[in-house]
């Protein structure tokens, strides 16, 4: 491709300019009056210049400004060469995004829209003008917001390895400040505790000191790696045959005994984290087989999760109203794999004869019927209602240990194994013919037919074996928790799957990992906490950003499965070159 | 090596879409070793022959017989054990999965490992193609080679009659003729070919029967040399402009 020299500076674009900052000015003022920055001001990322809820407010104007300046390459058609006009045209978009706040700071001082927008407070007045007068937050935001915007135009003057330290530097400074609670707690496990004081405030966030000496590190790093990481990679994906499968089994390896052996200096709360991850990796590989493998959209994926939940519960607690056999947790777990599977059978058997549209709404009903039949009168003498099942004891494993919620180390061990043993089965099961022809009625159901599949029997399959996997977690949960009440197991823990399961890249184990490591660790499930406590309320929200974001601009996920890319880009196709043989 | 076994047959076979009247008395015939054809415009009820044949469209009347057995109600999965596959019009590779995963669905009734092994290697010497993009995702071939695969895919079965759907469809000129050559090498290797086609003067060519269809009833019936002269074939049911 040739470059051509950059367009003059004051020719700009000013339609594209108009339309970015437009756009940025109503996003910016809807994330105003959604409350995130006034919530997100109590986190301090970097002490003292930089809370989360400032730090959202200059994520958009940002992101404009290195927008603007995006081109499209085409083939053999030339690239203009970054230059002043990439940087002008991002800053006067920021600026247009930081009028938005200026306009919304004025208009907050002048008018009450309290009654329709909830939101509309002095509190948010204050935290826009910083406190002072109204004219100071009208220039202070189109100052920040033109700050914003040029510097994601300099971005783009950046040279490819510059562009690559300058984005280490950030990801660096950005999760040392995110994960400020795991790194603290691990620390204190290891006795760093001297260097985790020295980092973080007292009161939470990065000292401002700390946050340049850690830049600077990275930065160094970058620029004395060289690029060896990427180089690493590519040399690895470059591998074949035998070579290859040993490298992967290292990886493995030690990604396994890294997950081993973190739990032992980690804390409580670290713990709890990454067994509340573990248990939605569980459910989501599940609801991978379901819709990544056979391609059926399930969105009642929650049903099988209580009714795993439940019959553990009754099979082991001595609380349970009906039956109490208070089984031992271990032999309770064939009964709900089995039930849970059976379950799945008679949910799935009227379901699986549609196709698309239809059978994802029916399979919504029956996710709500199940919750519906836990909350009912007639079988309150079964689950007690809204009560729940209540006192379920800590499970024994072969006498070695209990395992309760008391003790989330031990939780997130028994997690692992579990979900040890589901990505093994996931990953046969991918290979093996049954999954084969999983995905062959999920590309094309009436050629699969033809080639003598039982469609309906296949389909059936996928959701007994979902239902299985599902079940797992949901016994987990049951020990985990020590008691159950159908309010656990809404609507919005389905669709939470399914957002990990398309947001990690769907029919992808590493991907569904992936995604619920970032989207339940870092934001948090529908009740467990994430390393972003403060976000809990606008969790759902952002879920419905990311996942939007996803389609438009990666509709193969967060890891788009590594075999399938490697094989489009490895071999250039030419159209019919046969013919010539 | 053409006997007058019928492996495949219809007898009075009648079939409905909801009311729509989609095959009227039709009677065939496809024996042990042929290459036959079906022949007919737009919606003259070709496909759902096909379909009927496979079992994918139940007939309402008549019977369906396979090695003289009527077949009426059995699965397609039977039929196909039985050696009856199709190849879809238009190809229908799954795409997203690779080309070896696509032969290996074409083998989806078969647990002879090694049996499977041997056809797969004889794909691969039919088509030496299709084993250079074994590890490609099918979607990614060009048009020539996805139907090489889906041929590949069809042997994979070991098929006695393969039904095939338009083998001509959505190909470029040259490639329709080294399509056809194919399927002359693949029957000439003892398959049974049933094709069903719009482009007459091309499958009459290597056929030895035909038939035409039109709106559900069999109106011709005769040998590939007597169709292919036959003053009315063109002008009534395929149209002058065919005549290449």
């Amino acid at each position: 491709m040739t470059t051509i020299p950059p367009r003059p500076t004051f020719t700009q674009d000013w339609l594209r300019i108009a339309r970015m900052g437009g756009i940025a000015a109503v996003g910016q003022t809807f994330i105003a009056l959604s409350n995130m920055p006034v919530r997100l001001d109590e986190r301090l990322l970097i002490k003292p210049i930089l809370s989360m809820g400032y730090l959202i407010l200059i994520v958009l104007p940002f992101a404009v400004g290195y927008r603007y300046g995006h081109q499209i390459k085409r083939e053999g058609m030339p690239t203009f060469t970054p230059s002043m006009y990439e940087v002008l045209g991002g800053a006067l978009s920021g600026a247009l995004a930081g009028g938005g706040l200026s306009l919304l700071a004025v208009l907050l001082r002048h008018f009450d829209l309290r009654d329709p927008l909830v939101n509309w407070s002095p509190i948010l007045l204050n935290l826009l003008t910083f406190g002072n007068a109204t004219w100071f937050a009208v220039i202070i935001w189109i100052v920040i917001g033109t700050g914003t915007g040029a510097a994601g135009g300099l971005l783009r003057l950046l040279g490819p390895r510059a562009y690559r330290t300058a984005i280490s530097v950030a990801i660096t400074v950005a999760s040392a400040a995110v994960l400020e609670s795991l790194i603290v707690d691990i620390a204190k496990g290891l006795g760093l505790e001297n260097l985790t004081d020295r980092l973080y405030a007292s009161r939470g966030g990065i000292e401002w000191l700390s946050a340049i000496v850690l830049a600077v590190a990275s930065g160094t790093l970058g620029v004395l790696g060289r690029g060896r990481f990427r180089q690493a990679k590519t040399q690895l994906s470059q591998l074949e045959g035998t070579a290859r499968t040993q490298a992967n089994a290292a990886l493995i390896a030690l990604t396994l005994a890294a997950l081993i052996v973190l739990p032992l200096f980690a804390g409580k709360l670290t713990n709890e984290l990454l067994a509340n991850v573990g248990i939605f990796v569980l459910l989501a590989l599940g609801l991978n087989i379901v819709v990544g493998l056979a391609g059926i959209l399930d969105l009642g994926y929650v049903a099988f999760f209580a009714v795993g939940t439940y019959t553990a519960a009754v099979l082991t607690a001595a609380t349970s109203p009906r039956i109490s056999p208070e089984m031992p947790w271990l032999l309770a777990l064939i009964f709900v794999v089995v039930i849970t599977g059976l379950v799945g059978l008679f949910i799935g058997a009227p379901v699986i004869r549609m196709r698309g549209d239809y059978l994802a709404i029916v399979t919504l009903g029956f996710g709500e019927i199940i919750r519906l039949l836990f909350l009912s009168d007639w079988l309150s003498g079964w689950f007690n209602g809204a009560q729940g099942l209540v006192q379920i004891p800590p499970a024994n494993i072969f006498g070695l240990t209990e395992i309760g919620g008391t003790e989330p180390r031990r939780v997130f061990y028994l997690v692992l194994a579990f979900c040890a043993l589901a990505i093994y089965v996931s990953w046969r099961l991918e290979r093996s013919r049954l999954g084969r022809a999983w995905m062959a009625v999920r590309e094309d159901e009436t050629v699969a037919e033809a080639m003598g599949i039982n469609t309906v029997n296949i389909k059936l399959m996928a959701f007994v074996v979902g239902a299985m996997l599902g079940s797992f977690s949901g016994a987990i949960v049951a020990v985990k928790v020590g008691s159950v009440f159908p309010s656990s197991f809404l609507i919005v823990v389905s669709m939470v799957i399914l957002v990990v399961v398309i947001f990690g890249g769907m029919g992808n184990i590493v991907g569904v990992i992936a995604g619920a490591a970032v989207l339940i660790g870092v934001l948090g499930g529908p009740r467990q906490p994430g390393l972003l406590a403060e976000f809990s309320e606008f969790k759902l929200l952002i879920y419905g950003a990311l996942l939007i974001w996803m389609m438009l601009a990666r509709p193969e996920g967060l890891i788009p499965s590594m075999r399938r890319s490697r094989e489009l880009h490895q071999h250039e196709i030419t159209q019919d070159a046969w013919l010539k043989n | 090596m053409t006997t007058t076994n019928p492996l495949l047959e219809m007898r009075n076979v009648h079939a409905h879409y909801g009311a729509v009247h989609a095959l009227a008395d039709v009677n065939l015939q496809i024996n042990e070793g042929e290459l036959v054809c079906l022949l007919g415009g737009n919606a003259s009820g070709k496909s759902t022959t096909l379909k009927t044949l496979l079992g994918m469209l139940k007939p309402t009347s008549g019977e369906v017989l396979l090695d003289g057995e009527v077949v009426n109600d059995k699965p397609i999965s039977y039929r196909v054990s039985k050696g009856v596959t199709m190849v879809p019009e238009n190809r229908r590779l799954f795409k997203r999965l690779t080309v070896r995963e696509n032969l290996d669905l074409g083998a989806y009734l078969r647990s002879d490992s090694t049996q499977i092994n041997n056809d797969m290697e004889q794909v691969f010497e039919l088509f030496p193609r299709v084993k250079e993009r074994l590890s490609q995702k099918s979607g990614s071939l060009s048009g020539g080679e996805q139907q090489m695969v889906a041929l590949g895919r069809a042997l994979m079965s070991r098929p006695r009659v393969l039904l095939m759907d338009e083998p001509s469809m959505g190909l470029a000129p040259a490639l329709v003729q080294q399509n056809f050559e194919l399927i002359q090498q693949i029957h000439e290797a003892g398959t049974t070919v049933f094709m069903v086609e719009q482009n007459a003067n091309m499958a009459l060519s290597i056929a030895d029967r035909g038939w035409v269809l039109q709106t559900g009833r069999v109106v011709l019936d005769d040998t590939a040399q007597n169709l292919l002269n036959h003053p009315n074939l063109q002008a009534s049911y395929l149209g002058t402009a065919d005549k290449q």
